[in-house]
């Protein structure tokens, strides 16, 4: 077999909006659709089928547990195109594009499609484990004085619905406390954190202005652009929120830290050769990708720093550093992330990070975090950066995960 | 809807409504229909090209009853009438192409009397005639334009939804360049059009029509470009278009892309979120139909239907509303159809062989109050319409533009129901139009075989009384 080299051709979002905001009322399944069919229309594929669409959701409910494939059947696809869910947390989206990549590498496929959704709006509330438990009795019981009996030993509290939390199970802390550990351990400054914040609403900012999202956002339920976006935030406006993570003296705030948001992004992926054939362009090629996870249940390593460990094996697989890349994307989960993960990388003597070519076209804090959404957002504003960069320049992705998973993949312009 | 509104559209209502004169619209024939009745071809001396068209196009004529003097019977009262057509005919086609002298215009006169009260519902009448710039003689000049005169009053009178129309031909228009104007006219696709006059002139060297050109899908296998696709007439241009087997490019700002998409996906087509007043708009039009239909492929037709209001009285207008609907609905026109109209290294552009159609107005034709920008900008597309088509006289591109007058849209909606009710009854046929019907005329002018309709302004109006 020839070699074969998996490109990204192109991508499509909805614009990201807070959680309870415009789109409270759309599923998941509606939004991933919605991406799918913005992506179809600037593609002219309407009725094609691709050999494999791949996404997925953190915020899942029951129902959906054909997720993508129902979003399939509800685009403007042919549904002969087949599907599936993938899920990795918040490395859902990047993890996405490795496997449609490989897909597309090992000759399984010749188009896919990768990406993911999600509704912290639409999130699935659970019953109690007691009224749980009691449902499933009574629904076994055979007859009526057994099924009162199932009923009957309910307590009120068992009548509580359980809302979703973003906690790990094993340390009980959430994503935000877990980071304000991170955050103290690594001494990150409040002021640090702001002015990247403040960098990343920026220079978002200036990407719509110059139309750089044209073609890679389609306007959802009369949102056309990122709700979360605070183009006129300034310093001093970051400097006077309160902290919400690490008590009184913390240095986490709604500002520097990504909020619960909605939204769906998809990528296009294509074999080189069948790209070319079909004139499509190609932006960026995947060239490879690691994924690692830290220890972070005993304490000893932080929650959201596995890129630390999966960096370096992926430079040493490529024979590169830090300082090949023209563009590099680290997730921005909340501010402290991405300053504890440059911080671990020098220490672990991967390098310095040129500031200048990180995360250029701003990233999570501005633009959201609908959490499996994010990978798809960062590949396909990497691959189209990279395009502009021009051919062989070299893109690294870096995102961070529930669960204590690192996800980092490189491109490379075409 | 306001309660005037819907009082008027209550049982009670529409009885009052149609006591005070102002009855309910007849419902007009459209799509890829002809008339129901016979087809009548009143071939006057002279004449000739007419009956060749029309067996071009299949249809076999009947011959039309006359008004003279001894053909009349006199009535109960015994007053003389004209003969009686006892089937009511579907349409009446005169060839008044050889018609040089006010002695002749008679001629006219018996074929169209009979046939005034008996056309059927949706009814045509077609006038052909030569252009007078062929005609010598004051006389014969004068003649020429005597019968737009004709034209333009018999389509007033003509009710039930019946339309007439004038086609000038220029005196070495042959057959084949004249099907495709006849068929459409015949056909349900000119619902709309009425009581207009155009030219049809020999097409140019080059744009005659291929062997297997089908009038049914008269674009298979070609690529047509529309701006301002997202909704409303735009997206009714698209889907006609693609009804005729184009190859649909839909462009949008970026605001519109969800929009956009579904249009674009309904159609199969690919959807292009761009501002056309983009420095670099024809660049990208000319991109993106290279990636999705390869560098060979090129653009058989642009229908640059992207248009903004920004309506104030002049007194109150400021320069950026001012500017703003110029550069939309004008200036980007005139730079895109150069860069398009240029072959790029990396293909997409128009072909050699290609139709450029602008969107005018009533309101560019007559000017309205609250419009200055406008009217401006739509009389400022009929300026570039003729003049293009001039500076094209080499080429076998066509360049024309549609007027419409009050179509029921989004935008018209909008307006107040008094104003709306009076601006939609003040044409011929009473009612509004459909975006379609705009849409059906613009197919028809990109037709293949309209080569020989170039540098016109076709109104699709119903002979409204604004500019007429």
């Amino acid at each position: 077999m020839t070699e074969r080299t998996a490109v990204i051709v192109g991508g499509n979002r909805i614009p990201f909006v807070k959680a309870g905001g415009a789109y409270a009322q759309a599923s998941s399944i509606a939004m991933l659709s919605a991406a799918l069919d913005g992506l179809v229309a600037r593609f002219g594929l309407a009725g094609t089928t691709i050999g494999e669409v791949v996404a997925g959701a953190v915020l899942k409910h029951s129902r959906d547990i054909n997720l993508t494939r129902e979003a399939v059947l509800g685009s403007a696809l042919s549904p002969h195109t087949p599907a599936c869910d993938l899920q990795q947390a918040c490395g859902t989206g990047l993890e996405a594009v490795i496997y449609a990549a490989n897909k597309i590498r090992l000759g399984q496929a010749d188009t896919a499609i990768a990406g993911g959704v999600d509704s912290a709006s639409d999130a699935p509330i659970v019953v109690g484990e007691g009224l749980r438990r009691a449902l499933l009795r009574a629904n076994r019981s055979r007859t009526l004085p057994q099924r009162l009996a199932a009923l009957s030993s309910l307590r009120p509290a068992d009548l509580m619905p359980v809302p979703p939390a973003v906690v790990e199970p094993r340390t009980g802390l959430s994503m935000g406390e877990s980071q304000a550990l991170t955050n103290a351990r690594w001494e990150i400054s409040r002021e640090a954190q702001d002015e990247l914040a403040l960098t990343s609403h920026q220079r978002l900012a200036d990407a719509w202005d110059s139309g750089f999202f044209d073609d890679l956002v389609t306007p959802y339920l009369k949102v056309t652009r990122d709700g979360l976006l605070r183009p006129d935030t300034t310093l001093e406006k970051l400097a006077k929120l309160k902290p919400v993570f690490g008590g009184a003296h913390g240095t986490m705030t709604a500002g520097n830290s990504t909020a619960l948001t909605d939204g769906a992004a998809v990528v296009l992926l294509a074999d080189r050769g069948y790209a070319d054939a079909h004139h499509w362009p190609a932006l960026a090629s995947v060239v490879d990708a690691q994924v690692a996870a830290t220890d972070y249940v005993t304490g000893e390593e932080d929650l959201l720093l596995a890129p630390t460990r999966a960096l370096p094996v992926l430079l040493e697989r490529q024979g590169m550093t830090l300082a090949d890349f023209d563009v590099i994307e680290i997730h921005e989960a909340f501010a402290g992330t991405v300053l504890a993960t440059l911080a671990a990388w020098e220490k672990s003597g991967l390098g310095t990070v040129d500031r200048a070519k990180l995360n250029v076209l701003g990233s999570s804090l501005a633009a959201g975090h609908p959490f499996a959404a994010t990978g798809g957002r960062i590949v396909a504003t990497t691959a189209k950066r990279l395009h502009q960069c021009g051919p062989g320049s070299r893109g690294l992705i870096s995102i961070c995960a529930a669960g204590g998973i690192g996800v980092v993949a490189i491109l490379e312009g075409c | 809807m306001s309660l005037v509104e819907n009082l008027f559209h209550s049982s009670l209502g529409k009885k009052v409504a149609a006591k005070v004169g102002l009855p309910e619209s007849p419902t007009l024939r459209r799509g890829r229909v002809g008339p129901l009745g016979e087809i009548l071809l009143a071939e006057l001396p002279g004449g000739g090209v007419v009956a060749a068209t029309l067996a071009a196009i299949g249809v076999t004529p009947g011959v039309p009853l006359r008004d003279t003097p001894d053909s009349r019977t006199p009535d109960e009262k015994g007053r003389p009438q004209p003969p009686r057509y006892e089937r009511r005919p579907g349409a009446l086609v005169i060839d008044a192409t050889g018609v040089r002298t006010i002695a002749a215009l008679e001629d006219l006169r018996q074929v169209l009397r009979p046939i005034m009260k008996r056309l059927e519902r949706s009814g045509r009448v077609i006038v052909v005639a030569t252009d007078a710039r062929d005609v010598n003689g004051l006389e014969a000049k004068a003649v020429a334009q005597g019968i737009d005169g004709i034209n333009r009053t018999v389509a007033k009178e003509l009710r039930e939804g019946a339309t007439a129309n004038l086609i000038v031909v220029r005196a070495d228009a042959q057959p084949g360049d004249l099907a495709s104007t006849l068929s459409f006219l015949l056909q349900g696709r000119s619902a709309f059009v009425d009581g207009q006059t155009w030219r049809v002139a020999p097409c140019k060297p080059g744009d005659t029509v291929d062997a297997d050109y089908d009038p049914a899908r008269p674009f298979a296998g070609r690529i047509v470009v529309v701006t301002g696709a997202a909704r409303g007439i735009g997206a009714a241009i698209a889907a006609t278009f693609a009804r005729d087997g184009a190859g649909i490019v839909v462009v949008d700002i970026p605001a519109a892309g969800d929009a956009l998409a579904a249009v674009a996906n309904d159609l199969r087509g690919s959807a292009l979120q761009l501002d056309i007043t983009a420095p670099d708009a024809g660049e990208r039009i000319a991109a993106h139909v290279a990636q999705v239909h390869g560098p060979h492929a090129r653009i058989w037709a642009i229908v640059h239907n992207a248009g903004i209001t920004r309506d104030r009285l002049l007194a109150n207008l400021d320069e950026a509303q001012w500017g703003a609907v110029l550069h939309v609905n004008l200036g980007a026109e005139i730079a895109m159809n150069e860069v398009l109209l240029t072959d790029r290294p990396g293909g997409g552009g128009l072909g050699e062989r290609s139709r450029i159609v602008g969107i005018a107005s009533t309101s560019g034709v007559a000017g309205n109050k609250g419009q200055t920008n406008y009217a401006a900008s739509k009389a400022g597309v009929m300026g570039l319409v003729w003049a293009e088509s001039a500076a094209l006289a080499d080429r076998p591109t066509t360049i024309n533009a549609v007027a419409p007058g009050f179509i029921e849209t989004d935008m018209t909606a909008a307006i107040p129901f008094v104003q709306r009710e009076v601006f939609r009854r003040t044409n011929s046929l009473s009612q509004g139009g459909l975006p379609v019907d705009v849409a059906e005329t613009i197919a028809y002018l990109c037709d293949p075989a309209s080569g020989g309709v170039d540098g016109q302004v076709v109104r699709v109006c119903g002979q409204n009384l604004v500019g007429a």
